[in-house]
Order: C-alpha cells, then sequence, then structure tokens
C-alpha cells in the first residue's frame, strides 16, 4: 500500500494532486465560473499534469474517451456547473455504453446555494445517475481523497464506466489536512467474480465434442487485456471467432480463424453461421440488438457458453447454457487448459466460401469500384493499405463508421475506437483528438461523414492550437448518409431531412491552419492519402464520394440474423 | 405472466440509493406498487423491500441490475408464499362513533387490532397484517367516517433459513480478499 502523505492544502489543490498519484498525465476541460479554483490548480501543477482546452465540452468528454480507448488508462475530463456539465452527458452516456473508464470532475455552485436555482446550477447527480457506474457529490474538501479515490477504481475495475464527481466550489476552496490514498477495495462492490472450475470445465466438455463450435468476442477481450489468450485459444481449438464492433483490433485481421465481424454490417458468413453453429461461445461482449437481430431466432440450435465479468449481462439478452462469470483473460486462460487441440477445417472452409459471395456480391465492388465516382470502401482500403494496417481508426457514427470496421485493417489492439452503443454523431474527431494525445507516436486516422463533422468541427480549433497531428478523412456525400439508405429502403426514398448543403471544408481547415485537400477523381486519392500520412501534423483530407451508395450486406432491423441480405 | 414478488435489497445507507434505485423500475416502465426503506439490523446498513407486479423474468433483470449498483450489498427477490410479510396501518376515527355503539370495539377485537390514542375528538387504531385484512378493517370502519388512514409499505422476511447480514459481510470480506 502506498504510505499516507499528509499536508494542508486547499480542495483544487488536493484533486491536482490525486490526479498526480493515480497517474493521470493528460486532461481534457473548459473552465468556468465553478471551477475557477480547480483551474488555478491546473496552472500550479501544468508541468505535471498536462491540460488541453477544447472548444466546447463535448469536445473534452469525446477526447478522454478516446484517450481511454487508446490507452486503456482512465480518461479525465473537467468541466465547470450547469451547462458545462450537460455538454458532457452525450459523452457520459456513450461511455456508460462501451464500458469506458472515464473521472469527470465536474465544478458546482458553492454549497449554501445548492438546490436554490443559483447561477449555473443544474442537478448534476441527478441528470447523471443514470448514465454513470457511480457518482457522488463532494460539498467539503476533507471528502475529496476517499471519493477520487473510489471514482478511479470503480472507473477502472470490473466492467468500467464513467464516474461523476460534482465538486463543490466550496470544497474547492477550503483548507484541509491531505493525505491519499488508493482505493482497492468497497464492501458493497464486486467488481469480478472468481472463476469457477465447474463452469470452466462444463464449458470446456461442449466445446471439446462439438462440431460446429464459434467464438464471437467483443469489448471484453480488449478490457482485460486477452487478446494473447483469444489467439492462443481459437489456434488451440481450430474455432472460427467473429468480432464485435468494439471487439474490432482485439486479433489479427488477416489471422486464419478471424472470420469477420458480426452485425447489422457485419459480413455475412458470421452473421448466417450463428444459425448454423452446435456451440456458441461468447467472450466479453452483451448481445446487443444490432448484433443479434431477431433474438428469438437468434441461434436456437446452438449451446451458449457465455463469458461475461458483468452478471447482469447473463442472460438478459441470450440465455447462457454455461455462464462463466469472470475476467476474460483469466477464463480463457483457464479454459485453454481444459480444451482439446482441434480443427474445424471444414467448418471454417464454409466462413470462407460465404466470404466469397461476399467478396463477389459487396467487397469487389465496394474496394475496386468500377464505376467513375469514389467509393467509401476504397478509400478506406486505401488508407488502410498505405498505413500498412498499424494505425488507429477513430470514426464517427453512419456509414464511414460500418465502411471503416469492414475495410479498415488491424495488426495491434486498441486501434478501433467507436460510439458502438450509443451511435454518436460527433464523436469522430475528439475522440481522435485524445486517442492521438494518447498514443502520440501511433498515426490516428479519423474516418467521419459530413453529417458528423459538422457536429464537433470546433475541435479543429484545439487541434491546431496544439498541433494534435490526427488525419481526418471526411468521406462526404452531401447526406446523412445511413438515414438517408434506411429511408431509400424502408420510406420509399422519401428523403426526409437528409441532404446537407455543406461548407467548404477546405477553407475551414485552412481558417483553422490546418492544411487540407480535397479529392473529387480516383486518380488523385492515393497521392492524397500519401500526402496526408507522410505530413507531419495534422490533416484535412476531404473525399467526395458516390452521393447515394448503400452499405450491405444488411441484417434488416428486427429481423433474424440469416435473413442477412447482400445486395438490395 | 405477472405476479406479485419482494424484492430486498441490503445497501449502504447513502444519499441518492433510493433514487439510483427507483430509476431502474422508471427506465423499464414498472410500477413500485409499495416500497419500505429502513435501517437493517446493522447500523449504516439499510434494507428495502420493493413490492412490483410483473413476470419473474423481467423481476429477475431489475434485481441484477439492483445488485450490480456499486452501493448495493446484495439484492434478491422471492414470490409471497416464500416470505412472511405485514403491512401496518393506522385508522382515525370520531371518538363519538366509538362511545356511540359497542360496533367499533368489536371490529377492533375481531381484527385484532388495537387502539393507540383516544381523545375527545378522535381515536387511532392500529393494525398489522396483509393489505387485504388492513383494507377489510377500512372498509369496515369506514362506515362510521374514517377521518384518516395511512398504510405503510411491506416489510417481509424469508421463510428460508438464509444467512444472517453479518455472517453475509464477514463472506463478502473474503471474497474481495481472494480477488486480486
Amino acid at each position: 500500500m502506498t504510505p499516507a502523505i499528509q499536508q494542508k492544502v486547499n480542495g483544487a489543490d488536493a484533486i491536482l494532486k490525486v490526479l498526480i498519484k493515480e497517474g493521470v498525465e493528460t486532461v481534457f476541460g473548459y473552465p468556468g465560473g465553478a471551477v475557477l479554483p480547480l483551474y488555478d490548480a491546473i496552472m500550479k501543477y501544468h508541468h505535471k499534469v498536462h491540460h488541453v482546452l477544447v472548444r466546447h465540452e463535448q469536445g473534452a468528454v469525446h477526447a478522454a474517451q478516446g484517450y481511454s480507448r487508446a490507452t486503456g488508462k482512465v480518461g479525465v475530463c473537467i468541466v465547470t456547473s450547469g451547462p458545462g456539465a450537460t455538454n458532457i452527458i452525450t459523452g457520459i452516456a456513450d461511455a456508460m455504453m462501451d464500458s469506458t473508464p472515464l473521472v469527470c470532475v465536474i465544478g458546482q455552485v458553492v454549497a449554501p446555494l445548492l438546490g436554490t436555482d443559483a447561477f449555473q446550477e443544474a442537478d448534476v447527480i441527478g441528470l447523471t445517475m443514470p448514465i454513470t457506474k457511480w457518482n457522488y457529490q463532494i460539498t467539503s474538501a476533507d471528502e475529496i481523497p476517499e471519493a477520487m479515490a473510489k471514482a478511479f477504481y470503480i472507473a477502472r475495475s470490473g466492467r468500467p464506466g464513467p464516474v461523476v464527481l460534482d465538486v463543490s466550489k466550496t470544497a474547492q476552496i477550503q483548507e484541509f489536512d491531505f493525505h491519499y490514498e488508493r482505493c482497492n477495495k468497497i464492501r458493497s462492490y464486486v467488481p469480478v467474480q472468481n472463476l469457477r472450475v465447474d463452469k470452466i470445465k462444463e464449458a470446456a466438455d461442449l466445446i471439446n465434442s462439438a462440431n460446429k463450435p464459434y467464438l464471437l468476442f467483443g469489448n471484453g477481450v480488449i478490457i482485460s487485456g486477452a487478446e494473447k489468450e483469444l489467439q492462443q485459444f481459437v489456434e488451440k481449438t481450430g474455432i472460427p471467432a467473429a468480432w464485435t464492433l468494439l471487439g474490432l483490433s482485439a486479433m489479427d485481421t488477416d489471422h486464419p480463424l478471424n472470420v469477420g465481424m458480426l452485425g447489422m454490417h457485419g459480413n455475412y458468413g458470421p452473421n448466417i453461421k450463428t444459425n448454423e453453429c452446435d456451440v456458441l461461445i461468447a467472450v466479453g461482449m452483451r448481445f446487443d440488438d444490432r448484433v443479434t437481430g431477431d433474438v428469438k431466432t437468434y441461434a436456437p440450435q446452438a449451446k451458449v457458453i457465455h463469458i461475461e465479468v458483468d452478471p447482469a449481462e447473463i442472460d438478459k439478452i441470450i440465455k447462457a447454457d454455461v455462464a462463466i462469470l469472470g475476467d476474460a483473460k483469466k477464463a480463457l486462460q483457464k479454459l485453454i487448459e481444459f480444451v482439446k487441440p482441434n480443427k474445424h477445417d471444414e467448418w471454417v472452409n464454409e466462413f470462407k466460401e460465404c466470404y466469397k459471395i461476399e467478396h463477389k456480391k459487396v467487397i469487389k465492388k465496394d474496394i475496386y469500384p468500377t464505376k467513375k465516382e469514389l467509393t467509401m470502401g476504397e478509400v478506406v482500403r486505401l488508407v488502410a493499405e498505405k498505413v500498412n494496417g498499424d494505425a488507429i481508426a477513430v470514426t464517427d457514427v453512419g456509414q464511414q463508421q460500418m465502411i471503416a470496421s469492414r475495410y479498415f485493417k488491424f495488426k495491434q489492439s486498441r486501434s478501433f475506437i467507436s460510439s458502438g452503443g450509443l451511435g454518436t454523431m460527433g464523436f469522430g474527431v475528439p475522440a481522435a483528438m485524445g486517442a492521438k494525445l494518447g498514443q502520440p507516436n501511433r498515426q490516428v486516422i479519423a474516418f467521419v461523414g459530413d453529417g458528423g463533422f459538422q457536429m464537433t468541427l470546433q475541435e479543429l480549433g484545439t487541434i491546431s492550437q496544439y498541433q494534435i497531428g490526427v488525419k481526418i478523412v471526411i468521406l462526404n456525400n452531401n447526406y446523412l448518409g445511413m438515414v438517408r439508405q434506411w429511408q431509400q429502403l424502408f420510406f420509399d426514398k422519401r428523403y426526409s431531412f437528409t441532404h446537407l448543403q455543406n461548407p467548404d471544408f477546405i477553407k475551414l481547415a485552412e481558417a483553422y491552419s490546418i492544411n487540407a485537400r480535397k479529392v473529387t477523381k480516383r486518380e488523385d486519392l492515393a497521392g492524397a492519402i500519401s500526402e496526408m500520412i507522410d505530413h507531419q501534423g495534422p490533416y484535412l483530407l476531404e473525399v467526395v464520394v458516390e452521393k447515394e451508395d448503400n452499405v450491405f450486406p444488411m441484417v434488416p432491423a428486427g429481423a433474424s440474423v440469416s435473413k442477412i441480405i447482400l445486395e438490395p | 405472466m405477472n405476479q406479485e414478488f419482494i424484492i430486498s435489497a441490503f445497501t449502504e445507507n447513502h444519499i441518492g440509493l433510493l433514487n439510483r434505485i427507483t430509476i431502474i423500475f422508471t427506465r423499464r416502465k414498472i410500477n413500485i406498487e409499495s416500497l419500505t426503506v429502513s435501517e437493517s439490523a446493522l447500523a449504516g446498513i439499510s434494507k428495502f423491500t420493493i413490492v412490483v407486479n410483473d413476470t419473474q423474468d423481467k423481476v429477475s433483470k431489475v434485481v441484477k441490475q439492483i445488485d450490480k449498483l456499486v452501493e448495493v450489498l446484495k439484492a434478491y427477490y422471492h414470490t409471497n408464499e416464500e416470505m412472511i410479510y405485514q403491512e401496518i396501518a393506522l385508522y382515525k376515527v370520531p371518538t363519538e362513533a366509538l362511545t356511540s355503539s359497542n360496533q367499533i370495539e368489536s371490529l377492533v377485537r375481531q381484527y385484532n387490532a388495537r387502539i393507540l390514542e383516544v381523545t375527545s375528538d378522535y381515536t387511532v387504531i392500529e393494525k398489522t397484517g396483509k393489505k387485504e385484512e388492513t383494507q377489510e378493517l377500512f372498509e369496515r370502519l369506514n362506515q362510521f367516517g374514517v377521518l384518516q388512514f395511512n398504510r405503510s409499505g411491506r416489510v417481509a422476511i424469508t421463510r428460508s433459513p438464509i444467512e444472517r447480514l453479518s455472517a453475509f459481510l464477514k463472506d463478502r470480506d473474503k471474497l474481495l480478499a481472494s480477488i486480486e
């Protein structure tokens, strides 16, 4: 245990001291009245805790998410009371859905004014209760060390999530005897269950006698750092494995047993084979409705093994025949001991056959188009090739997100950062900013649409001020493409408010002194991408793509995964 | 099929926890029929008793969500048959009605109720029992004009022998110590 230190400081200084003790190097924030004392301390400790000034609080929270997802560390954002707090609500809800550890330090009015409708007062505890793993209001400085220690512990342990600390200005200015001990236990909180060997054996028996076993993996593999164990497990058992959107990059894209992506716009084989396998092993994933389609017709033939850290996810959507509660890494380690070496070449081949069909009907047209207009798919694949599969891809939400998830390639974990559960447009640019600051030596590419980009484009100011070397690729189809696709397919092409009249994105980048280039022709694309990759510092590349392209395959909403369609 | 379930939770006695628990029901549009919160046998630990009418599937999922809350020690649910439970009701009637005949007095005897306070104006009667019983007495007394009526939420204990809270906390300590 860390030895306790003791000294008289004010609450604001104490918060910074805790951040240093917790190993926080970068925070994202925006000052305001209720965090003035805190910002005074931030200035004092800036040599130890680097503060990044964003242009809107939403940018701060998404940047903290991007930072956390790229590094595995707890993301920290600091904002003021009232509107500062409400502006980060979207990011907090997003982090809750995607299990991203965050500590959000939010200013609050002075304690005597609580509940009086004071200037810039909002009920932050009430507002964030349903979208945080934990939240706590601090009204007195001496509460700071314990509350912050708990905040970091809760955010990062078990199934991670966002924590909000609502810190009254009163607590920030009060002086007290500061001493800090990190938290490693809360009696009412069991972050991880101990593995039950009987369950592991039961699962191993099912796996050992299966003819068509199939493994699905999600964010839990990345969170627990189980990438190596996952690979060992599938290699020992010969089981084909598919990733969820948030499981992307937990395995090498080109690994022979990686059969692709699940979900509404996932790959053909991974979807239809769900309903043909005899044992389904789900690791660190939660059967999101975008993965399952109609649950009544989801894998009814299969025995389901669910490896999951959060007991509330067991049987929530899909009933588990064997539930293994615990950490994915440890569960896989143990399971590897009990499973027999095996091969399922014929079964794995069936996925490859499906891929051939999908390649012919969808992929070829997407990444090697013969038509005049550029496609999102060819842009994403070309970028992936130029970075040799060694970059972090951050996406916004919509068609470019699905295309990026389908055609980008990964060699390293924590290389795909996207808003999965909440589907937050505007996530891309600020999250990429945070990812780049967390992994300054890695190439970070943000794929965004013309719609989502305009939701948080003010962060170009942050990118420019700190010269954050992100590469922003705007895939511009002058539409809210995914919504338009649904309107085309399910609303008889009634394009209700999905067409956008866009600004000159290049001039916009230039206004922020960010190098930019616009590509409209195929012959210019490769050169422009190389220029972007080779450029030191931030770069914005706008690619004008086919206006009315659709993302396929597609499992229509509410349909069975077997009913995936390859073309309209 | 909907049926009545009793959800019990032991929690830390922290500000906001009631809200944290009730929004789990609100989000899923489940009505809380009755709710009782008070200190358990151990200081600092609260006991929630929540009655809902829903399917077992929904109730079991809600209980898991309650159990997931950081400040909840343990949550579980039972059917009515698995628990012994009571509610308490207070009735205020005009004292004149009590004195003008022996009917109220005989109702008090019949229903195993008792008189808490008598003044020249009013008399307060108390009865513990199941909701149907306290309701029945209300209807009988209301012939004489019930001035005020208040019924509590449910208090309940299980029929099956379950772990004592202090033993549970000891086990929890062991569990937490075993987690790396």
